[in-house]
């Protein structure tokens, strides 16, 4: 029991990356970007790729890191050089990468069985299996949040922030929006594969269709995680998303142990989010009465 | 300090809605003329500021700030010479970031932004001085979200933001249309202040002639997208309402209902 409390943790920190991916497209730049449902297998296919000719964990989460930022610049210009609106442009990415993927694996699927994770160099200092993917999860987590925190307290981080809440007003000040537009997409994008990355290792398996609902399990996460951790405050928000992520891993337990089939998780996250959605709006609807 | 050459403006170009906004602007400013702009509805005064802004491209004519010639370049390349104000209180502040932050970014209009920690001890002592010149008591209030303060107080910390780096040119868009009669009141004199005090180029956007007969060394009163009256100096000071009345007369927009009201 203990293992499954500390594997449904572990998978809600790793997860949170993704969490913290479209907390920033979708909150910070107040855009919805589907682009990350084809930049998490992504992630996934450039790490597994690399793994099973032998390179090193690591760095093939960091190459996958990059891969996913070229996709989130990919969907950046599309969105602000060709004038197409954010969500067709997201969309776009996103199906052109179901075939970049397939190229990268050269098939579906690829098996990380037998192959060197970046959780076997923790188990290697006597973890067990389980709690490799926690400390993993949990110290990229923390670094991200920090460094994170340190971004957006920057002079390009606190103008990335205003072009999601008022672009006018910060091109009055004399920033260039598309461009904070594109670099958001590009961080978070970023972000984005290298959870796909983790999770593939995780997993030990790389799947082209496993990106399917990721947007979904993202907003999932932020909402949740806004609703009940708070935010007040940047960081206060970042840290909710993290909680979010992993209270929404634990929803996902709980319904799975008391015997939802596990076919209608998409369905039944969907239905969540969709009520979390609206229930700002009809709130107020109900307190106008 | 400002020169528009023969500026032209046309909205939906070669459709039924085709609308020429602005039929050959000419305008000369010099350094710390203070402008007031009248015109009725559609007359084009915001679709000139607009176009000084950069906000949409132009079909035709020079757009000149201080020597440089800004005709083509970008809106947020623009902005390091140009102070705005809008007419809606929410556009000129995020309304989701802290004062503090809004000030920030305002003192790095037109430089180059790194990744430098934003928050300085220095300029947090700076802004607060600033704030306490407006004598709203926001000195104290750095850290509030700005979508917690009223139209009027939003209204002029934009002013501040917008003039706290000395702008070549003052764009104001009517920024005290959507305010109470009291803080409009208040915000013009704080306007006033500024412009004078730091003998800013201004052009300034109202509906209210008393105010643009009040304020500022001249006058321009737009029609149809063309300057139909422009007066200065001693003539403008001796300018009555009744005079501005009727100069409209001869104007084919004809007035406001707004602008009747002003009058009161």
């Amino acid at each position: 029991m203990s293992d499954l409390i500390t594997a449904t943790l572990a998978q809600g920190l790793l997860w949170s990356m993704l969490a913290i991916g479209v907390f920033i497209t979708f909150r910070v730049l107040d855009v919805a970007d589907l682009t990350v449902e084809g930049s998490f297998p992504l992630g996934a296919a450039i790490s597994a790729t690399l793994l099973t000719i032998g390179v090193n964990p690591i760095i093939s989460i960091l190459v996958a890191g990059i891969g996913g930022m070229i996709a989130g610049t990919v969907t950046g210009f599309i969105h602000t050089k060709l004038k197409i609106p954010a969500l067709l442009a997201g969309i776009l990415t996103m199906i052109a990468l179901y075939s970049i993927n397939l190229h990268i694996m050269g098939k579906a699927n690829i098996s990380l069985l037998r192959i060197d994770t970046i959780y076997s160099l923790v188990t290697d200092l006597g973890f067990s299996n389980t709690w490799s993917l926690f400390v993993v999860g949990l110290l990229l987590a923390i670094t991200i949040c920090l460094k994170l925190v340190y971004f957006f307290g920057t002079e390009i981080g606190a103008a990335l922030r205003a072009t999601g809440d008022n672009p006018q007003m910060i091109r009055a000040q004399g920033v260039n929006t598309d461009a904070m537009i594109v670099l958001g997409l590009l961080i978070s994008n970023g972000f984005v594969a290298v959870s796909g990355a983790l999770i593939a290792q995780g997993n030990g398996f790389a799947d082209v269709g496993m990106g399917v609902g990721t947007i979904v399990i993202g907003l999932a996460s932020v909402i949740i995680g806004e609703v009940l951790f708070g935010t007040r405050s940047f960081i206060n928000s970042l840290i909710s998303v993290i909680l979010g992520s992993i209270v929404y891993r634990i929803v996902i337990a709980v319904v799975l142990f008391l015997g939802m089939p596990p076919n209608d998780l998409k369905l039944f996250t969907a239905i969540l989010v969709a009520m979390a959605l609206s229930l700002p709006s009809l709130k107020a609807k109900w307190q106008s009465r | 300090m400002l020169k528009v050459e023969n500026l032209v403006k046309t909205f939906f170009k070669g459709t039924v809605n085709e609308k020429v906004a602005l039929n050959g602007i000419n305008l000369t400013l010099n350094t710390g003329d203070f402008v007031t702009v009248i015109g009725g509805n559609g007359a084009g005064k915001s679709t000139l500021l607009n176009s000084i802004a950069g906000v949409f491209p132009i079909d035709e004519g020079r757009l000149i700030i201080d020597d440089i010639d800004v005709t083509k370049m970008a809106e947020h390349k623009r902005a390091a010479y140009i102070g705005r104000v809008f007419q809606d209180p929410m556009r000129g502040t995020a309304g989701n970031m802290q004062i503090e932050e809004n000030m920030i970014l305002a003192l790095r209009r037109g430089k180059s932004l790194g990744l430098k920690w934003a928050f300085v001890d220095k300029e947090k002592e700076y802004f607060k001085e600033q704030l306490a010149s407006l004598g709203l008591g926001l000195e104290d209030r750095l850290s509030a979200r700005m979508g917690l303060l009223s139209g009027g107080q939003r209204q002029s910390i934009t002013l501040l933001m917008a003039t706290m780096i000395r702008p070549k040119l003052l764009l104001l868009d009517e920024h005290t249309a959507a305010l109470d009669p009291k803080t409009a009141a208040n915000v013009l004199y704080l306007t006033n202040k500024i412009v004078t005090e730091q003998n800013l180029t201004t052009l300034m956007i109202t509906h209210n002639m008393r105010d643009a007969l009040r304020y500022g060394n001249r006058l321009i009163m737009m029609d149809n997208g063309r300057i139909i009256f422009d007066v200065s100096g001693e003539e403008k000071a001796k300018m009555t309402v009744a005079d501005l009345l009727d100069c409209f007369e001869t104007a084919e927009g004809g007035l406001s209902d707004r602008m009747m009201l002003g009058h009161e």
